[in-house]
């Protein structure tokens, strides 16, 4: 049966009140195209493959607190005792073993599978949450400058050209300690949540620009149809075109957008904790893991591996499955 | 006449000076430049001309979708000209507008039934017997299969796309449908079809039709009266029969000339059409269509035809010498 609006145009009956027309599903509804990109997304094999480790890393962040009961370690718990001299795990590869899975930390001697796990959930938590940020304030931005344009336009263009100058590295290495001194002076500590929010913030003010400027484009084209049209000629009210006109219509680029977003914050945030801004220490965290393996390279080559493959296989679950749902959400631009 | 509302006494739809410049660079595109006709509840007015005449420019003034820059709309009794959309809300339901593009002119990520329903929903209307009902009513009168109501437009072809945008015109029962080249970008084959059923719709529901076509053969089949539009005017407007086969002007002598089995007047009145139409950001002076007529003069560059009733009939022209009449003696030239 033909799933593809690329089909073009059914060749039934239409004399005889256009009562051929092509298979429905079960329910006997027809097919809408969001529901034509998921079946062509269960259909793809890497979809399906990337898909599961997704949903395996994401539960095994979100159940992290119950794998750490069952584990029965802690992220920040130390053993000094299976440590040598020199502060390198006994045993082989690290000290891997079937009470450490992947073996402990050197010099301070944590567990790196239950770290990994935590660092898991702090990564997606962060890349998530600045993601729908991004998205939420790429969206607003985007469909209120293309679709009232004008001065608005003009200014979000604006914002958006200023954000663009903006240098990352520079302002993501400065805002955090300011930040920092201006809520907690000194010496007090920092609650690692702090840190975390500071981190999607960041993501958040650089990343929205992307999706603001895919948002207005796709909104200024959708505003030529005349569907669009249609609904201005029937009295419809803003609300109507916004919300019942044009964001059923948006919903694939947002996904896009989104799944462009989220690998940009994963990396981004290894990056950040790597060069040490945003995070605490205590907070388990992938790019810190490896900031700290680096010492250990020839003692203990272990400690760089293990976090090292983690990062590389979300990431590449999270690019594979981007890809597989643009080409899913937009056919045409399928190889 | 179909019998229409009998409550106004005057014409349903009156325009008078109806003026559309869009403001572009190197000075304003004159689309739609000073036109006058009426149309009377349930009559069906064609209006035919040469692409980029202003004929779509003109029908997106009639529903408002774009506000005059000059001359008014009166519909009903009401004056829309500059009417807001607090205004206009009332009366959209009663003015309505089929596009020419079926593909374009449906929110791809509705079903169908929500896309008829949307004038109701936006109105807050609750047909008699509900939504629902209505929609079914009205997918079978349009020749849809009612069961289809939740089927998305890309399972739809061409021809029932523009089936769908018809009854999402006809939801809240409206008194006039600008139909912008309905059929146009339809396969011939269907094209019949479609034709067929606005005129049934026409003849059942009693409702006015402002049909914008640049196919003479469409218009004829559908349309009572028929205006000329040239560079953003009516040329000559009248009543069907008297276009098709006592046409006064040149440039509608020429059009019905460029189909063969449509103009049926002999070898003496045919024209030809030379040429491309003038940019309407620079129309000629005088009569417009001076540049590509066979019976120009020096008056029909310096001074702008009016559009005259002759012979005291319902038929207008707006030419010097119109006619199929040979001209007299001075030499006829084409100004340049
Ligand atoms: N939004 C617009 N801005 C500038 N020029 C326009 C716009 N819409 C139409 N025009 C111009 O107005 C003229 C009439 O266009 P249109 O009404 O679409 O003609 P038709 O429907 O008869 O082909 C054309 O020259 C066209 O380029
Ligand atoms: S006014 Fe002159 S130029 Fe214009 S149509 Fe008539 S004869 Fe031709
Ligand atoms: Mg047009």
């Amino acid at each position: 049966m033909s799933l593809s609006p690329a089909a073009g145009p059914v060749p039934a009956a239409i004399g005889s009140g256009g009562t051929a027309g092509p298979p429905r599903d079960r329910r006997g509804a027809g097919h809408s195209p969001g529901r034509l990109a998921w079946l062509r997304l269960r259909a793809d094999r890497t979809a399906l493959a990337s898909g599961a480790a997704l949903v395996l890393f994401l539960l095994v962040a979100l159940a992290a607190p119950l794998i750490e009961l069952t584990y029965g370690i802690g992220p920040r718990d130390q053993f000094q005792d299976r440590l040598d001299g020199f502060g390198l795990p006994l045993g082989r590869a690290g000290g891997v073993s079937g009470e450490h899975f992947f073996g402990l930390e050197p010099r301070l001697g944590r567990d790196i599978f239950i770290r990994l796990v935590y660092g898991l959930r702090t990564s997606l938590f962060v890349a998530l949450a600045a993601a729908v940020l991004t998205s939420v304030i790429g969206v607003v931005l985007g469909t209120l400058a293309g679709y009232l344009g004008g001065w608005l336009d003009a200014v979000v263009t604006w914002i958006t050209d200023l954000t663009l100058a903006l240098p990352f590295l520079v302002v993501a290495l400065v805002l955090p300690p300011m930040l920092t001194l201006r809520f907690y002076g000194q010496r007090d500590t920092v609650p690692a949540a702090f840190g975390v929010g500071v981190l999607i913030v960041i993501f958040a003010v650089f990343g929205w620009t992307g999706t603001a400027r895919l948002i207005r484009g796709q909104v200024i084209a959708l505003r030529e149809r005349e569907f669009v049209a249609a609904a201005r000629a029937s009295g419809a009210g803003p609300w109507h075109m916004l919300f019942r006109e044009l964001l059923p219509n948006l919903r694939a680029p947002i996904l896009v957008s989104f799944s462009l977003t989220v690998p940009q914050f994963v990396t981004g945030e290894a990056a950040l904790s790597f060069i040490g801004v945003g995070l605490t220490e205590e907070t388990p965290s992938f790019g810190r893991m490896i900031y700290q393996s680096l010492e250990y390279l020839q003692t203990d080559p272990a400690f760089v591996l293990f976090p090292g493959v983690v990062i590389f296989a979300l990431v590449l679950a999270v690019n594979l499955f981007g890809d597989a749902l643009r080409d899913a959400l937009d056919p045409k631009s399928a190889g | 006449m179909t019998d229409g509302p009998a409550d106004e006494a005057g014409p349903l739809l009156r325009v008078r000076g109806l003026t559309k410049h869009f403001p572009v660079r190197g000075g304003p595109v004159r689309a739609v430049d000073g036109l006058d006709f009426e149309v009377r509840a349930g009559e069906t007015l064609g209006l035919v001309g040469e692409s980029g005449c202003g004929k779509s420019t003109t029908g997106r003034l009639l529903v408002r979708l774009l506000e005059p820059t000059g001359g008014s709309i009166e519909f009903a009794g009401h004056d829309l000209t500059h009417a807001g959309r607090r205004h206009l809300r009332p009366l959209r339901g009663q003015l309505q507008i089929i596009f020419q593009d079926p593909y374009a002119s449906l929110n791809p990520r509705h079903p169908v039934g929500r896309i008829i329903a949307m004038p109701l929903r936006v109105n807050r209307i609750d047909p008699p017997g509900g939504t629902r009902a209505r929609v079914r009513e009205l997918m079978e009168r349009v020749g849809l299969n009612p069961e289809h109501h939740n089927r998305y437009p890309h399972e739809f072809s061409g021809g029932q796309r523009q089936r769908v945008g018809i009854a999402r015109a006809l939801a809240t029962e409206p008194r006039l449908v600008v139909a912008d080249e309905p059929v146009s970008a339809l396969d011939v084959s269907i094209q019949a079809q479609v034709v067929n059923l606005l005129r049934r719709l026409h003849r059942d529901l009693g409702l006015a039709l402002v049909l914008i076509s640049h196919d003479l053969a469409v218009v004829r089949h559908l349309c009572q009266r028929v205006a000329v539009m040239y560079l953003g005017r009516i040329v000559e407007i009248g009543d069907r029969d008297d276009i098709y086969h006592r046409p006064q002007h040149p440039y509608t002598r020429a059009l019905l000339a460029a189909v063969p089995h449509v103009g049926q007047f002999g070898p003496a009145g045919r024209l030809r059409l030379t040429g491309e139409a003038p940019t309407p950001l620079d129309p000629p002076s005088g009569c417009r269509f001076r540049t590509r007529c066979p019976r120009a003069r020096e008056r029909c560059a310096v001074e702008e035809p009016a559009l005259v009733r002759r012979d005291g009939g319902g038929q207008a022209t707006a030419c010097h010498f119109p006619g199929p009449d040979p001209l007299p003696a001075e030499p006829v030239r084409a100004m340049a």
